[in-house]
């Protein structure tokens, strides 16, 4: 009985893990759709590829236990906590260094910019 | 499985018809990329691990970065306007559509009657624990039942690294006088950027592991000669965008990344001439050891082995041939 209700709970976890790493992804990807330039859409994009997919993985890694699935799951996930932050980093620093300017909005009463 | 096999497939699709749509040849590129990484989620969705694991290595990756590096000699758009002929466009599409027509007549994805269930493959699946006795089948059929096949894409590798190097040159091009402007325009590189450098150092060696791996643990899990070189010469790329073409020329030298090469596919050959003269057929590994299967394992491990070294070092080879040209 106790069991199966760790087993209910587990699953429930991993679930509902899966299914806020899903809402991130799909919050990136309005965000890369709806932002007006590079780097908002960058910040967008960055969401989905680091909360979206460790969310996603860590579900997954609860899902399958103690076993070598969930060894290889580890290191995809550390694989990915190192690198899609760099390659963001990478990518809107080449967009600063290339001139993208960033869109700056003015504020109307006292003209400084926001 | 199928919607999701409909769904990589369709983008397989939208992906290259986006990479010859797009003007921008950098665009381009990474819809080309995007092209292989399907097609490879695609491989994985029919079982095809050891293919898919090429496809992602070759496709996905170093062809990506050859592209790339290849864009920064020529130039990022398009030349030239946009012609549509309408003969070439009636024969495509009339081509196009026959194939459609004869795909009719396949059978049915994974039809147990279909002709290559009925004749080759319960064969292989039946005699590859008795001859063989590796558990991955594929291995087995590439390296040892059909060792003639895998033996001349290793020297159509091979021949491909002789002829990238016999167009662009097979030593870097002296350096040419540069300029201030120049010099300034080219300050910012990747080489500055130190976080970079740390993240995609400390994945170098995770990634020669790992070629490590698919190269030796080809029996037994997906992977091989083909996928281990790939991703071998992935890691050498990604030093070389790190430190620098001249760095990664230094490291592997055009020379003997040559040598290795030409030394892999004559390991290839010499392990189907050395089974002859024991009294075998040409590579027929099974009278390289007293017991014929281990001796199977025994070919079967040289000549992956032959197979990573000419696949790596023919990749390495035609990225830094590519790299080491000057860009102005």
């Amino acid at each position: 009985m106790e069991n199966e209700l760790f087993q209910t709970l587990t699953s429930l976890l991993a679930y509902s893990c899966i299914a806020i790493g899903s809402a991130f992804i799909v919050i990136g990807g309005i965000g890369v759709l709806r932002m007006p330039e590079i780097y908002t859409r960058m910040h967008a994009s960055s969401v989905t590829e680091t909360a979206g997919s460790l969310f996603v993985l860590i579900g997954l890694m609860i899902l399958s236990g103690l076993s070598l699935a969930t060894v290889k799951l580890f290191a995809i996930a550390l694989f990915l906590l190192f690198t899609s932050p760099v390659s963001t980093y990478a990518l809107v620093n080449t967009a600063l260094v290339a001139g993208q300017k960033p869109a700056v909005v003015k504020d109307q009463t006292s003209g400084a910019s926001v | 499985m199928s919607f999701l096999f409909f769904f990589t497939l369709s983008f397989v699709l939208i992906s290259a018809v986006l990479a010859v749509h797009a003007r921008d040849l950098f665009v381009s590129t990474i819809w080309l990329g995007v092209f292989s990484l399907m097609m490879a989620s695609n491989f994985f969705i029919l079982d095809a691990a050891d293919v898919a694991i090429t496809e992602a290595a070759v496709g996905a990756g170093v062809s990506t970065v050859l592209f790339l590096s290849a864009l920064a000699l020529t130039g990022e758009k398009e030349s030239g306007r946009r012609v549509y002929r309408l003969i070439p466009s009636i024969a495509l599409l009339t081509l196009a559509v026959v194939l459609m027509i004869v795909s009719l007549d396949h059978p049915r994805l994974g039809d147990p009657s279909a002709p290559v269930h009925q004749h080759i493959a319960p064969w292989y699946l039946s005699e590859t624990p008795v001859l063989i006795d590796i558990p991955n089948v594929v291995t087995a059929v590439l390296a040892s039942f059909r060792g003639y096949d895998t033996l001349g894409e290793t020297l159509v590798v091979f021949t491909a690294g002789i002829g990238v190097l016999s167009v662009l040159g097979f030593r870097p091009k002296r350096k040419a006088v540069v300029t201030a402007a120049q010099v300034s325009r080219r300050t910012v590189r990747i080489r500055d950027h130190l976080i970079l450098r740390v993240v995609g150092k400390l994945l170098i060696p995770v990634i020669m592991l790992f070629a490590l791996v698919v190269q030796f643990h080809g029996e037994y899990s997906p992977g091989g000669g083909f996928s281990a070189g790939a991703l071998f010469a992935a890691a050498v790329m990604l030093y070389g965008i790190l430190e620098g073409p001249d760095r990664s020329i230094k490291a592997m030298p055009q020379v003997i990344m040559l040598r290795l090469a030409a030394l892999g596919a004559s390991i290839y050959i010499f392990v189907g001439i050395f089974g002859m003269l024991l009294g075998g057929n040409f590579l027929d590994y099974g009278v390289l050891s007293s017991n014929p299967v281990a001796g199977q394992q025994l070919g079967i491990l040289l000549i992956e082995f032959g197979v990573g070294l000419t696949v790596a070092s023919v990749l390495t080879m035609v990225f830094n041939a590519f790299a080491g040209r000057e860009t102005y």
